[in-house]
């Protein structure tokens, strides 16, 4: 969308005061390798370590206060609430117990770049994280961010990050998916998007429209107009295409919506219905499921549009959903052919089906982690729930116990699990998210009931 | 009420029917409901649908569900799709109906409970259909005149979350198209 707009500004701030950021070429975006022999490698799986590290995230400050075309206020302010987005980011998925910007010294511009190490060695904090924002005559704002560790008294990793007004809270998850990265040793997340189902209206007519939001939930978007059902949306690779369930022809069928253009089409003009889209992890390929004289398969068709469709299943029963593996192999997918909903895995041509969840139960909406080694699912046994096993169907664990937590999706860096959760009677639903111990599990705030949630990658 | 009953836009004329039919809706699923359910309603019960004065117009989607009381709709027992006795009757029932008027043509709408995850769920709903669809062709009913769509747990006509509301949800809905 408007991904030239944030430039890299990483080297030249190494080297630089943050003054002269605004020469910075528009190269691509790129994490700032600092002192990597430092070794702070910690698993997310195991977050006691995490918490007791004492983050503090401070004010970023600014050469001038002066005014923006953010929603955010001048640069002081602006300064603030990017400080307040980076601290939201780190703590808000239990990964980390961050400090500030509230109640913490503010650094000044000049000490950006040279912290006053003594006063957060006094206050026993582990990793300070400071930052500047700058705005340009033409509106263009320049956020620079850095990681210090105090002990040390050492630059851990820098960023700096040119941004139209619009685009400033990208800037903040730049910065914290920096933090995050540098101390955890994982990928980014927080710079990305999620695609949904709003849901208004009594549980008999309830309106379901598509929707866009940030990963944690800010810049809400409807896109269509709830006047047909939409259900089961996913984000393309690349972020310029929707799949999306919609009733828009009476029959529930895939539409693949553009977002350049506000428009969409049907992925296959067929009679028959058509559900549980899914993309290929390089976007050539789309999964979908159809349904014909009561049996449902799954079947596979070029993103580009014409082709083909290939059938990938062939009964018996009910074959639906599918996500690939993310060397796009292998797919993993539903089947009640042993008579209740399992999950199976087949090579990515259809060959070599064969069953690997056996623990009791229905297990239902597998979906392969991006890093390949976990397939999240929902358990129902009663309650449904959310559930993580390894590719062979090992290891099954809960991450969540609730009355009906439903349809897993995999944040971009394989370490976050979305689902959403009904409401008993009401049947209000709401989005969730929670990371692979299963005990740091949030609400994402939405302004409407939420379902259906589906994370893009993480933004270039 | 008649005209509201002949202007019918898919479920929703049914659901109508069956909140207006009371006791009737809830009885149809007893075969399956738990047994804390009424018990069927007698033949005198069909007297409280429309109002005598004004019939539905015969052939009509009103004239459907006014001959039906009820049985437009069939019910299913959790994740299943098969047609039992009880489900013969009222297939039977709809058969006779569409035999009588074979201009008419109908959509059957598949429907789930809530307790179950949202795709499977749109799945089981077009097998229902599918299942009530294949019944009504045994019948003689030309299949070219019927349709199918299934709205997965999308569209319940039981508010509730327990298992009363759950059997009233677990059902394949025919609905002529006027």
């Amino acid at each position: 969308m408007k991904l030239h707009h944030l430039a890299a500004l990483g080297l030249m701030l190494s080297v630089s005061a943050p003054v002269l950021a605004q020469d910075a070429t528009q190269a691509p975006l790129a994490q700032v390798p600092v002192d990597p022999e430092a070794g702070l490698q910690v698993t997310v799986s195991d977050d006691s370590d995490w918490q007791d590290l004492g983050i503090a995230i401070t004010t970023f400050a600014t050469d001038a206060d002066v005014p923006t075309q953010t929603n955010a206020g001048s640069t002081a302010a602006l300064g603030r609430a990017l400080s307040q987005v980076v601290a939201a980011d780190l703590k808000n998925n239990g990964l980390f117990k961050p400090s500030g910007p509230a109640g913490l010294p503010q650094p000044a511009f000049s000490e950006v770049q040279t912290p006053n190490f003594p006063i957060w060695s006094v206050r026993s904090t582990d990793m300070l994280v400071q930052g500047y924002v700058r705005a340009a005559a033409s509106g263009q704002l320049t956020v620079g961010c850095y990681l210090y560790d105090v002990a040390l008294k050492q630059q851990l990793a820098k960023g700096g990050w040119q941004v139209g007004p619009a685009d400033w809270r990208r800037a903040a998850h730049k910065c914290a998916d920096m933090v995050y990265s540098r101390l955890s040793g994982e990928s980014p997340f927080f710079d990305s998007k999620i695609a949904y189902i709003a849901e208004t209206g009594p549980k008999d007519r309830r309106i379901k429209r598509l929707a866009v939001m940030d990963s944690d939930g800010a810049n809400h978007r409807y896109l269509t107009s709830g006047q047909a059902t939409a259900l089961t949306p996913r984000y393309s690779p690349d972020y310029s295409k929707i799949l999306y369930l919609s009733y828009l022809n009476g029959q529930p069928s895939i539409y693949s919506y553009d977002l350049a253009t506000n428009s969409q089409k049907l992925i296959v003009r067929t009679g028959n219905p058509t559900m549980a889209p899914r993309w290929s992890p390089d976007g050539k390929w789309v999964l979908y499921s159809m349904s014909t004289g009561g049996r449902t398969d799954i079947y596979r068709i070029s993103s580009a549009g014409g082709g083909t469709p290939q059938r990938l299943t062939n009964g018996p029963g009910i074959n639906i959903g599918g996500s690939y593996s993310p060397d796009g192999s292998r797919i993993v997918f539903e089947s009640d052919r042993s008579g209740s909903q399992q999950v199976y895995v087949m090579n990515a041509d259809g060959s070599n089906q064969h069953r690997i969840s056996f623990f009791g139960g229905r297990a239902a909406t597998p979906e392969w982690s991006p890093r390949g080694d976990q397939i999240a699912f929902t358990h129902i046994a009663g309650n449904l729930r959310i559930a993580v096993m390894s590719p062979d169907g090992r290891g099954m664990r809960y991450l969540t116990d609730s009355w009906q937590d439903e349809a897993p999706t995999w944040s971009p860096n394989g370490r976050i699990v979305q689902f959403f959760r009904t409401e008993k009677n009401s049947g209000i639903t709401s989005i969730w998210q929670v990371d692979l111990t299963g005990r740091n599990e949030r609400k994402l705030p939405t302004p409407v009931g939420a379902s259906d949630p589906a994370w893009g990658p993480v933004r270039p | 009420m008649s005209s509201t009953l002949q202007t019918p836009r898919f479920s929703k004329s049914a659901s109508t029917m069956l909140l207006l039919a009371g006791a009737l809706a809830i009885s149809a699923c007893a075969s399956k409901a738990p047994k804390e359910l009424p018990p069927e309603p007698g033949p005198a019960t069909t007297t409280q649908a429309p109002p005598a004065d004004l019939g539905p117009t015969p052939g009509s989607q009103a004239d459907f569900l006014a001959k039906m009381s009820g049985s437009d709709t069939i019910y299913f027992d959790t994740d299943k799709y098969d047609i039992d006795a009880m489900d013969q009757d009222a297939l039977a029932k709809q058969a006779q109906w569409l035999l009588q008027y074979p201009n008419k043509r109908a959509t059957i709408e598949g429907h789930c409970d809530e307790r179950g995850t949202r795709e499977y769920n749109l799945a089981l709903g077009e097998r229902r259909a599918n299942a009530a669809m294949n019944y009504l062709v045994s019948l003689g009913v030309d299949a070219a005149r019927i349709s199918t769509v299934s709205y997965g747990k999308e569209r319940p006509v039981a508010l509730g979350s327990n298992e009363q509301a759950w059997a009233q949800n677990r059902r394949a809905v025919t609905v002529t198209i006027d």
